[in-house]
């Protein structure tokens, strides 16, 4: 188990690196400065200004020069300053973090609650009206884009019934999570009850739940222990791997909602050219989706005795 | 008997008297009624949207030249001048009183003696001359530099060449003289937040990032960043009895759908309107009641690239605005959300000549022009524009008017940064753009000239002595009403010239509910409202 975790961490602290320089150098060579995006909002400033900016901030120094300075700083710990507000990117990221992740618990907490249950009841019954109406269902949540179920959702829950605000983070309570965790779960709920309902299919077809329900093993036993805990391993990396991009996939839920997160972060970052600011959204985005994968990982350890890494 | 009749004669006056009495009181509430539903009353949250963005740039006004953060900015801070809506230009706000020496460039402040950071110290003039010196800092790149670099010695003390702007001279601590290095406006340059007076103490702090502190009528209470931003009555702002409103809150969000939905949902009391739903609220019985359409300083249109062809040629400039029906565009496809430009400087600008007629759609006339100028069977270009419907939309409506007179166009279609970074280095030909064209008409129309680089603002290359002579004219007269005449004059020039294609003024749209008052129409930037002049009537949810 150590090692597996080591071996993580250092194919992470890999994967980080190679993705912290090809950000840095893609958004360093595409068109579009962080000045030219100070001239955007229709108001002209003096070149002079621009020229003292870019002098403050460290952009009029060479590329090679500036990416050693964003490495050093990165060992340290460092993430660098916003060039749009000036502020250390690491205290900018620090509340940020904590809506995403409020944010991405409730959305995959409702995906599971809804999309298991639908997955293996459809299984059960396979074949049945309750199988069509579930996978009619599935299938409608993974293909209406997220965007237009926000707004429909806003319209209905909130508009029309009064039950809930429109928008905003409010107070960080449940009233103003519920709509956008209902709008970022959609589609992990739905694929999750896709592949519930495949993996609890062709397990229940598989020798072990014949031969356990030969020898007169109960249904419950047979489908909480043998066909929940085999079954089990493909909807955890589902599972995992939608949790895992989470934070990356809510982008357009964050900004319909104005919910504070990394995600809309990201987007006002990427529009102001704010390279720090970028860099250390990605880094967070990426070291969650490893994070996940890890622990998913790890997990399938203790779920499954004959899975064992080299 | 006699006491009798006159006890009835008595009673009988009493009533008449009382009669009239009542009518009298009657009457008096009638007609008081109005009086009473428009006097302001205290209380409530103001819910508004900074309706640009999904966040805030910074909470520091001087390191922000956006209007999303002008926007809330306004709430916090407070400059020398304020935009007076009423009148359209810009008034004095910290300072009572304003006189000029004879050569027009010096300018003596007696400032307000009540006026008070949040932090509970009264501002003097050393706030003003620091809060300046800090936007020139040459240390610092801050976008205010732009306007306080006009003041004499400014740009000496921005270079590190001197210790002190020398323009800035405290006479006493509520007396400042501020000396100007040329004949300006000095309430164009000093109204907007980016030059906010700040206080030394609280700003070199490193909470001030977080924790803004100001002179304006809230103080500051969360940032819940991408969110919202909340700010409280402060108690010892220096209008009497303002603000009216207890509490402010602003939502942000660049979404046009959430603010609308948010807008019908009740949840906030002002915002401004996209064109689409400008035009639903339109025509809506209720919403439409609310709606404050103003024309704002800003001037859409199609540039050119003038050093070159076939751009450098005026009559081939002319003749694209002679070929395309304006109307139409503004009527069909921007739903009547637009003012019809008739040249550079826009309908609400002091030097505005209501008196010249746009280019009228002549195909005919433009067709004549090409063939004028050597292009009797067209040319084909490309122009650079974003997705947005004022940008691509327009620019695909003008092209079968453009093929119809020859010319084949084509768009590129780019992110905005990727525009300006073409703009600036001369690589694009044309393009689509809108462009702030006030308040001060004469530096809206040093765009155009020869002397200004493309970096500065002049992203034209347009190049016409007899051009700059005119405005060098202008700044040169301490006369207004010359002044006037000669930018007037300027702006015919550049009618002339066609250095673009002129397109329209943006025609900005504030929705408010109906227990909101007093929501003026900012002319520089609609959503920048004088926040603490609103006040809520009772049927405000919020009270």
């Amino acid at each position: 188990m150590v090692a597996l975790i080591f071996k993580r961490l250092l194919q992470s602290a890999l994967t980080v690196m190679i993705v912290v320089t090809l950000v840095f150098f893609l958004f360093s060579v595409i068109p579009g400065t962080f000045a030219s995006s100070l001239m955007g909002d229709k108001r002209s400033l003096d070149p002079k200004v621009i020229e003292r900016i870019k002098r403050e901030l460290g952009i009029d120094k060479p590329l090679h020069q500036r990416f050693g300075i964003y490495v050093a700083g990165l060992a340290r710990g460092d993430l660098g300053k916003s060039y749009s507000n000036r502020r250390p990117v690491a205290d900018l990221l620090s509340s940020r973090i904590i809506a995403s992740f409020k944010l991405a618990c409730a959305a995959i907490t409702f995906a599971i609650a809804v999309g298991l249950p639908l997955g293996f009841i459809a299984a059960i019954r396979a074949g049945s009206l309750i199988d069509t109406v579930t996978m009619v269902f599935a299938v409608s949540g993974l293909s209406v884009p997220g965007f237009w179920f926000g707004l429909i959702a806003m319209y209905v829950f909130s508009l029309k019934l009064g039950l809930l605000p429109t928008f905003g983070y409010g107070n960080g309570g449940i009233k103003n999570l519920i709509l956008p965790a209902l709008t970022l779960g959609i589609a992990p709920m739905a694929l999750l009850a896709r592949t519930t309902r495949a993996a609890v299919l062709d397990t229940l077809n598989s020798d072990f739940i014949r031969t356990a329900r030969s020898k007169g093993m109960s249904e419950t036993r047979v489908v909480f222990k043998h066909l929940g805990r085999n079954a089990f391993v493909i909807i955890l990396t589902t599972i995992g791997l939608q949790f895992g991009s989470m934070l990356g996939g809510s982008v357009v839920v964050e900004k319909l909602f104005a919910w504070p997160g990394v995600g809309s972060m990201l987007i006002d970052s990427v529009s102001l050219r704010d390279i720090p600011s970028v860099q250390g959204c990605i880094l967070v985005i990426v070291l969650f989706f490893l994070i996940i994968n890890t622990l998913v990982d790890i997990a399938y350890l203790a779920i499954d005795p004959r899975i064992r890494y080299q | 008997m006699h006491e009798f009749v006159s006890g009835r004669i008595f009673l009988k006056m009493k009533k008449k008297v009382s009669r009239v009495l009542m009518s009298a009181l009657f009457f008096t509430l009638i007609f008081s009624m109005p009086a009473f539903c428009d006097t302001p009353m205290s209380g409530g949250t103001l819910r508004l949207s900074a309706p640009y963005g999904s966040a805030l740039k910074s909470l520091d006004p001087h390191v922000t030249y956006r209007s999303q953060d002008m926007v809330v900015s306004k709430a916090f801070h407070r400059a020398l001048y304020t935009w007076d809506s009423a009148n359209n230009s810009p008034a004095l706000d910290l300072a009572e009183s304003v006189t000029t020496d004879s050569s027009g460039k010096v300018f003596t402040y007696k400032l307000k003696k009540n006026v008070y950071f949040h932090n509970g110290r009264k501002m003097t003039a050393d706030d003003l001359i620091w809060s300046y010196a800090r936007l020139m800092n040459p240390e610092k790149g801050f976008p205010g530099a732009t306007m306080i670099g006009a003041i004499a010695g400014a740009e000496a003390f921005g270079k590190g060449d001197a210790t002190s702007i020398s323009g800035l001279k405290k006479m006493d601590d509520y007396t400042l003289q501020i000396t100007f290095s040329d004949y300006n406006d000095p309430g164009s340059l000093l109204f907007e937040a980016v030059t906010a007076i700040l206080p030394k103490e609280e700003v070199e702090k490193e909470s001030f990032l977080l924790h803004p502190v100001g002179l304006g009528p809230f103080t500051f209470v969360e940032h819940v960043e991408g969110s919202r931003i909340v700010g409280e009555k402060f108690d010892k702002y220096y209008k009497p009895g303002k603000p009216y409103a207890d509490r402010v809150e602003f939502v942000i969000t660049g979404d046009n759908s959430v603010l609308d939905m948010a807008f019908r949902a009740k949840e906030i009391d002002a915002t401004v309107l996209s064109s689409n739903a400008y035009l639903a609220y339109k025509a809506d019985p209720e919403l439409s009641k609310g709606l404050i359409e103003i024309a704002e300083l800003f001037t859409r249109h199609m540039g050119f690239n003038t050093q070159e062809k076939p751009f450098d040629d005026k009559r081939v400039r002319q003749a694209i605005n002679y070929a395309v029906d304006r109307d139409i565009i503004v009527k069909k496809l921007l739903k009547g959300k637009a003012f019809k430009a008739t040249s550079w400087l826009p309908t609400t600008s002091t030097a505005y000549d209501s008196t010249r007629k746009p280019y009228p759609y002549d195909p005919e006339k433009a067709k004549a022009l090409l063939a004028e100028a050597g292009y009797p069977d067209g040319f084909e270009f490309e122009a650079m524009v974003t997705d947005k419907t004022s940008s691509l939309g327009v620019f695909e409506a003008m092209m079968p008017y453009l093929a119809k007179v020859g010319i084949h166009a084509k768009a590129k279609v780019v992110e905005s940064n990727v525009l300006i970074d073409a703009m600036y280095a001369g690589k694009a030909s044309v393009w689509f753009r809108s462009n702030g064209t006030g308040p001060d008409p004469l530096k809206a129309l040093r765009t155009f000239d020869s002397r200004i680089p493309r970096t500065g603002s002049n992203v034209f290359a347009f190049k016409d002595p007899a051009y700059d002579a005119i405005l060098d004219e202008a700044a040169a007269t301490s006369d207004p009403a010359k002044k006037i005449e000669l930018l007037k004059k300027a702006d015919g020039f550049i009618m002339d010239a066609a250095p673009v294609w002129f397109h329209n003024y943006n025609k900005a749209v504030v929705a408010t509910q109906p227990w909101i008052h007093n929501v003026d129409g900012n002319v520089t930037e609609a959503a920048i409202i004088e926040v603490d002049a609103i006040w809520l009537d009772k049927n405000s949810p919020t009270r």
